[in-house]
């Protein structure tokens, strides 16, 4: 069979074109994959809205054809639960850091997980603050490096998915932006979820990162990522010692049917006005 | 036809005025004194097929706002002081994005939980300079229940109509007291809708810094589509860096408002003509005034009032113009001195006198009085 090249350009923003990000950065492969993934999924292009934080990765609403919001650092989320709530037809992404989803706008991420609310938050979790140069993010692993942490890092780390379920969100799942077909696949599954879903892709900034922890160019990391990544199954029979400094990647939990809020809401007025 | 009166509290005016006016959409986080307008709009919002969100935190408040609100909704969010501070980044953003939405400050004093249920007016100099950044802002200032209400109504008509936020800066005695309202028929009031632009998506840019006009904000969903950025923009949305455009959109957030402050201006003279003391007073310091200055005309002491109901933009022009032929000016606020830089600001040679009192007492006639009676000696 002959697979045909996608076309990209139907969904791209050419005037806003080269984009920000450097040269092997991870962030543009998850970009065609969410491309891709919203095609496959066959929404159109007026009906899709995707919010952003601050950040590299959040600077990837604006080359997008869609309704796009480049909101403030960490609080994309509200921005998207207040356009769902107003219009629960619109598909909701939101494209967040890890320092903005998870640092600055912790707070934001779980009420949303608990509210269960129809949105997939998509975060890009390049363990560092990329866009101001590399310091300490709530994912970076311990002993790391950064701008901030020059005799690295002490803290432990958020792990996203498991803070996500947690939390009360009914999808969540992980990739890398190494596995693009994969990603491409989660990006589908997440997107027809009913409820709130969080993909978690580990992705790859050699320069704000790597550099500063013996990965110096983007190849260095995407073997750190194919090399660290283990697939939830396998990851079933392995030690706490085999797993220490991998990630578990796939969808990690699902749970369909759960109340979601804006469906629930709006039962809710239904049921008001029958009174 | 017999008037629709009723007997409500502050709070529960702009509630009603919010419903009145078309409001689609609250969020908020509950502060004292102001929670009574995010519970009364719990009960009459989803009434009306409408969404009522009890948020995170005030940040989130605001920030679900201004989602619903580039959905097209009519959208409120209430707090008070410290809310307000939290706020800010996103007045900030709506600002500079020129989304439209209103915000309550049902003012009190104090930071983190300060003086919560007493009286203050505290954020005057934080609803024009809190955030971050340059732009006009439009904020109004009550001075009754009624008043809460039909200003409410104008507060959304001025969001919708210049695409910025539009603050309320009540206090906790207009917030909580209770005063007749006279509930206004729909064909009495202006209610200025959110509609579609005027020409088809292809043609649409979100910003227009050049004709003067402002463009409608078209709803996202609609088919029109846009990107909404806090980074510096051109009139298509999307970020620049060129010189003349940042200096075209930062003049165009400060022109929209201030070249056209004829509309919005707002504000009450009362015994002006032939004062000999000028009080500018606003909110419920203004009641307090106006008691006073009767007390002062019986004494013989020609007092007048000048109270701005719209106080941001400032009202420049009037105050400079009170002031060639009123020498001595008061201005009694209930914060260690904020109007009073605005007025010293625009007199022309008058002598400006504050009255501040901050212990979380009204400021009663009595002490205005007392001023008065004081300056008119000097
Ligand atoms: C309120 C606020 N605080 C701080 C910043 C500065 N800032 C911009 S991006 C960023 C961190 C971004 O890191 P992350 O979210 O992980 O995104 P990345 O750049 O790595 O993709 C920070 C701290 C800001 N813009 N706003
Ligand atoms: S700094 Fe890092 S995350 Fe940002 S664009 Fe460059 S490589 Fe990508
Ligand atoms: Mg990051």
């Amino acid at each position: 069979m002959i697979k045909t090249k996608f076309d990209y350009n139907k969904y791209l923003r050419k005037n806003t074109l080269p984009h920000i990000w450097c040269p092997g950065c991870g962030d543009g492969i998850i970009l065609k994959s969410l491309l891709r993934a919203i095609d496959k999924c066959g929404y159109s292009k007026d009906d899709v809205v995707i919010t952003s934080g601050i950040g590299c990765a959040s600077r990837l609403p604006g080359y997008v054809d869609f309704n796009t919001i480049h909101t403030t650092h960490g609080r994309a989320l509200t921005f998207a639960i207040g356009i769902k709530m107003f219009k629960p037809r619109l598909k909701v992404i939101t494209i967040s850091g890890d320092g903005d989803a998870l640092a600055i706008g912790g707070n934001h991420f779980i009420h949303a997980a608990r509210r269960n609310i129809d949105i997939t938050l998509i975060v890009f979790n390049n363990y560092t603050y990329g866009m101001t140069g590399g310091q300490c993010s709530p994912t970076q692993p311990v002993g790391s490096l950064s701008t901030t942490t020059p005799f690295g890092s002490i803290e432990p780390p958020f792990d996203v998915c498991n803070l996500a379920q947690a939390a009360g969100a009914t999808w969540v799942g992980r990739s890398t932006s190494y596995h693009a077909v994969q990603l491409e696949k989660f990006m589908v599954d997440a997107l027809n979820h009913t409820g709130f879903s969080v993909l978690d892709v580990i992705t790859n900034c050699h320069i704000s990162y790597g550099r500063r922890n013996k990965m110096k160019s983007p190849v260095e990391m995407i073997k750190y990522q194919k090399e660290k990544a283990v697939p939830a199954r396998s990851a079933e029979n392995m030690t706490p010692e085999d797993l220490a400094g991998r990630f578990k990647t796939g969808i990690l939990f699902e749970k369909a049917g759960s109340p979601e809020f804006c469906t629930e809401y709006y039962k809710k007025l239904e049921s008001i006005k029958t009174k | 036809m017999a008037k629709n009166i009723k007997l409500m509290q502050g709070n529960e005016a702009i509630a009603e005025g919010a419903v009145i006016a078309g409001c689609d959409f609250f969020a908020g986080y509950p502060i004292t004194p102001s929670s009574e307008v995010a519970e009364i709009l719990s009960s009459k919002l989803p009434k009306i097929g409408k969404v009522f969100l009890q948020m995170e935190d005030e940040i989130a408040a605001l920030g679900a706002v201004l989602g619903a609100a580039l959905g097209g909704a009519k959208a409120l969010t209430a707090t008070s002081g410290p809310g307000m501070s939290l706020k800010q980044e996103h007045i900030g953003y709506a600002s500079m994005c020129e989304i439209p939405c209103v915000i309550i400050n049902v003012m009190r004093g104090g930071p983190s939980t300060g003086l919560p249920t007493l009286p203050a007016q505290g954020d005057v100099m934080q609803a024009k300079w809190g955030t971050h950044g340059d732009h006009a802002i439009i904020a109004i200032t009550p001075s009754s229940v009624n008043e809460s209400l039909y200003e409410t109504i104008r507060a959304f008509n001025l969001a919708v109509k210049y695409r910025t936020p539009v603050l309320i800066l009540t206090d906790e005695i207009i917030g909580h007291m209770r005063e007749k309202v006279v509930i206004p028929d729909k064909s009495d009031i202006e209610i200025i809708d959110v509609k579609l632009p005027g020409v088809p998506p292809e043609k649409y840019n979100p910003y227009n810094y050049t004709s003067g006009e402002v463009t409608p904000l078209a709803p996202m969903g609609e088919g029109y589509r846009y990107h909404v950025t806090g980074l510096i923009h051109g009139e298509t949305g999307f970020p620049s860096q060129k010189t003349d455009v940042i200096q075209n959109a930062q003049n165009w957030l400060m022109d929209k408002i201030y070249k056209n402050i004829k509309d919005i201006e707002k504000f009450e003279e009362f015994q002006t003509e032939d004062a000999d003391i000028l009080l500018v007073a606003y909110g419920s310091t203004s009641r307090s005034s106006r008691q006073a200055i009767m007390m002062a005309r019986s004494a013989g002491i020609k007092a007048g009032m000048f109270r701005p109901i719209t106080i941001w933009p400032f009202p420049d022009e009037q105050i400079s113009a009170l002031s060639k032929k009123i020498k001595k000016i008061l201005v009694p606020e209930m914060n260690m001195g904020q109007v009073i830089f605005e007025v010293q600001r625009n007199a022309c040679g008058s002598s400006v006198y504050g009255l501040n009192v901050v212990n979380g007492e009204p400021i009663t006639p009595d002490q205005i009085y007392e001023k008065i009676k004081e300056i008119s000696k000097i």
